[in-house]
């Protein structure tokens, strides 16, 4: 950690009451990533003023109760069509912002085509996808992005590519797409460093995926597809203790899915 | 346009949805539907029609209609159209919408099934239409039209009733009603404004945030919000109920037929009245709410009840349930794009080929 960077702790703090949240505390597992890119959300559409017009579309999976902390208009998804509704809203109400956040398997497995032709028709609207190799809400089966050998509910002597396919790099996939205007992938996890005084931790990445998620909604104001890949982790179902989790986050998830940007077709990054 | 016109149901239920200032189309094609986006695409950006904001072809009967459902939550008059395999792919946007207390417009074309079936005219959605189709406690309210005419009326009914009660409407056309030219005098239609400040999401400018949604964890919350569904259910029922009585007052026989099939019943009715015959129509114009006050009305007199489908025997059901056992009812059925002749049904009566105990 380097002396510039603040603290986890000074970080939230920082970041104080948003508007954008409402009082609610989530029922996210402690140490879930939901809970931060919530904040994140929260905190892009605060520095962006955008609040009043901000919709989220809320999909199936861990994401499902979004509605109850982002204090902005919601509309519930049947599992994978958030980005179909999002364009039904989107294309209506041209002014205003709409944004998904989705599970790996709501985007990649069974809602793969609407995120692709979201895509593919390049409507400004952003989606976060939560990457956390596995199902979460369902308890721990196999994700698109479940990596190969990695032991789930329903790959219990673990994921045999032969059989299901290779892991899905989502941001790769996107980034092929024309009409993607914004691809990046981002960690979630804060990683551990070792400083003078000791074990600590970086979040680096976070603040990058701050920046990022900031991108992806001017980026959709720009009117583009922007879609932003979270790296994060679910200890629960992955049965490792919190920080382990985020360490197979930064060490494994982070080598079958390389953090970056995969495309800028507006060079937003370099504004 | 109230002018003199000759046109295909298709058509003819684009225009009636023009004029109803529909303002989203979402099209995935499909036979024998697919006259219905073609006609809104050649009509999409025409100044005779200002409301219409946005036509977009989707790459799935899926996408389509959860593109309906997006637009339809941000308040606006939004309808897609398919055919019977699509419209099964319908039925969870549909059973969401309900939840989530959503008016919008999906057109079913009934064509010949199960499975891929045929592109022929068939009744053999009515179960699915009317029974759920989706999953969860839920009606769809169901119009069916009989003519190019009500084709061209009904877009504006379907969407007073989806704004009235907030939630989905199906007109339920079949390929006949769809793909018959007629030469119709054009309705006059007058658009509704409907009030959404109260729900759709717009953006939470100057108001408490909305929330669209269909999911309650708490079972004692969700129990309310199912009720509270019913309640509305009943009051469709009790309100909305549609139907054509045709010669009826004296009718010791009635024929019951919806959609098309009506049309052939009524010449049957219209020539057995010439030979002294006391016979009239029943026709239910909502599929869902169905008329059971009304066919128990007609057993006062009528004994006998023929009920004419295009499938297998489908509202034949809900014409006993109306019976109560106080009448004979027998059924007539052709599947496959075949229609009954005149002669046919006239043949089943008065002592029809298939005798079913009520």
């Amino acid at each position: 950690m380097s002396a510039q960077e603040p603290s986890l702790q000074q970080y939230r703090k920082k970041l104080g009451k948003l508007e954008a949240l409402t009082d609610k505390p989530t029922h996210y597992c402690q140490g879930c990533e939901h809970g931060e890119l919530t904040r994140l959300i929260a905190n892009a559409i605060e520095n962006l003023g955008i609040r009043e017009k901000t919709v989220m579309i809320d999909s199936v999976g861990c994401s499902v109760l979004a509605f109850d902390y982002l204090n902005i208009d919601h509309i519930q998804s049947p599992h994978g069509r958030a980005p179909a509704i999002a364009t039904g809203l989107k294309r209506i109400r041209p002014d205003l912002v709409v944004y998904t956040v989705q599970g790996d398997g709501d985007t990649l497995a069974i809602g793969l085509l609407e995120v692709m032709y979201a895509a593919i028709r390049g409507e400004p609207i952003s989606v976060f996808l939560v990457n956390n190799a596995i199902y979460g809400m369902t308890g721990g089966q196999m994700a698109p992005t479940t990596l190969q050998g990695q032991v789930t509910t329903t790959t219990p002597y673990g994921r045999d590519v032969e059989f299901t396919g290779t892991p899905v790099d989502a941001s790769k996939l996107l980034s092929t797409i024309d009409g993607s205007a914004y691809v990046k992938r981002v960690s979630l996890a804060v990683s551990e460093v070792e400083t003078a005084r000791g074990r600590s931790y970086s979040i680096k990445n976070i603040l990058e995926a701050k920046q990022a998620v900031e991108n992806a909604f001017k980026v959709q104001m720009m009117g583009g597809f922007s879609f932003v890949e979270c790296l994060s982790s679910c200890w629960v179902n992955w049965k490792l203790p919190i920080m382990e989790a985020k360490r197979f986050v930064n060490e494994r998830l982070i080598k079958q899915y390389p953090l970056g940007t995969y495309r800028d077709k507006f060079g937003i990054e370099k504004k | 346009m109230t002018e003199r016109v000759y046109m295909k149901g298709n058509e003819a239920l684009a225009y009636g949805a023009l004029k109803a200032k529909l303002n989203a189309y979402f099209a995935y094609p499909i036979t024998p539907s697919t006259e219905i986006p073609e006609t809104l695409a050649k009509e999409f950006g025409n100044e005779q029609y200002p409301d219409f904001k946005v036509f977009l072809q989707a790459a799935s009967e899926l996408e389509a209609v959860n593109m309906v459902l997006g637009a339809a939550a941000g308040g606006v008059r939004a309808m897609t159209a398919t055919s019977s395999p699509g419209f099964s792919l319908k039925q969870e946007a549909l059973s969401y919408a309900a939840g989530m207390e959503l008016p919008l417009l999906v057109v079913n074309i009934n064509r010949g099934g199960p499975g891929l079936g045929n592109i022929a005219p068939e009744q053999g959605d009515y179960f699915q239409m009317t029974k759920g189709g989706g999953h969860g406690s839920y009606r769809l309210i169901v119009l069916a039209p009989n003519s190019v005419q009500e084709m061209a009326s009904f877009p504006k009914i379907a969407f007073d009733l989806a704004f009235k009660y907030r939630n989905p409407v199906c007109i339920a056309g079949d390929a006949f009603t769809g793909q018959l030219k007629e030469d119709i005098m054009f309705p006059r239609i007058e658009a509704t404004e409907y009030d959404v400040s109260s729900w759709a999401a717009t953006g939470a400018k100057g108001r408490e945030r909305h929330v669209i949604n269909s999911m309650n964890l708490d079972p004692e919350v969700h129990e309310k919000h199912v009720t509270h569904l019913d309640e509305k259910y009943r009051a469709i029922q009790r309100d909305e109920v549609r139907y054509e009585l045709y010669l009826t007052d004296d009718a010791e026989i009635v024929v019951a037929a919806f959609g098309i099939t009506s049309r052939i019943c009524k010449s049957v009715v219209n020539s057995l009245r010439r030979e002294g015959w006391k016979i009239g129509l029943f026709r239910p114009i909502t599929l869902w709410p169905f008329p059971y006050d009304e066919v128990r009305k007609l057993t006062e007199r009528a004994k006998r009840f023929l009920v004419v489908e295009l499938n297998t025997g489908q509202m034949v059901e809900d014409v006993r349930l109306g019976v109560e056992g106080r009448a004979t009812v027998s059924f007539y059925g052709k599947v496959g794009g075949l229609i009954p002749t005149e002669r046919e049904i006239e043949e089943k009566l008065p002592s029809p080929v298939k005798e079913v105990s009520a």
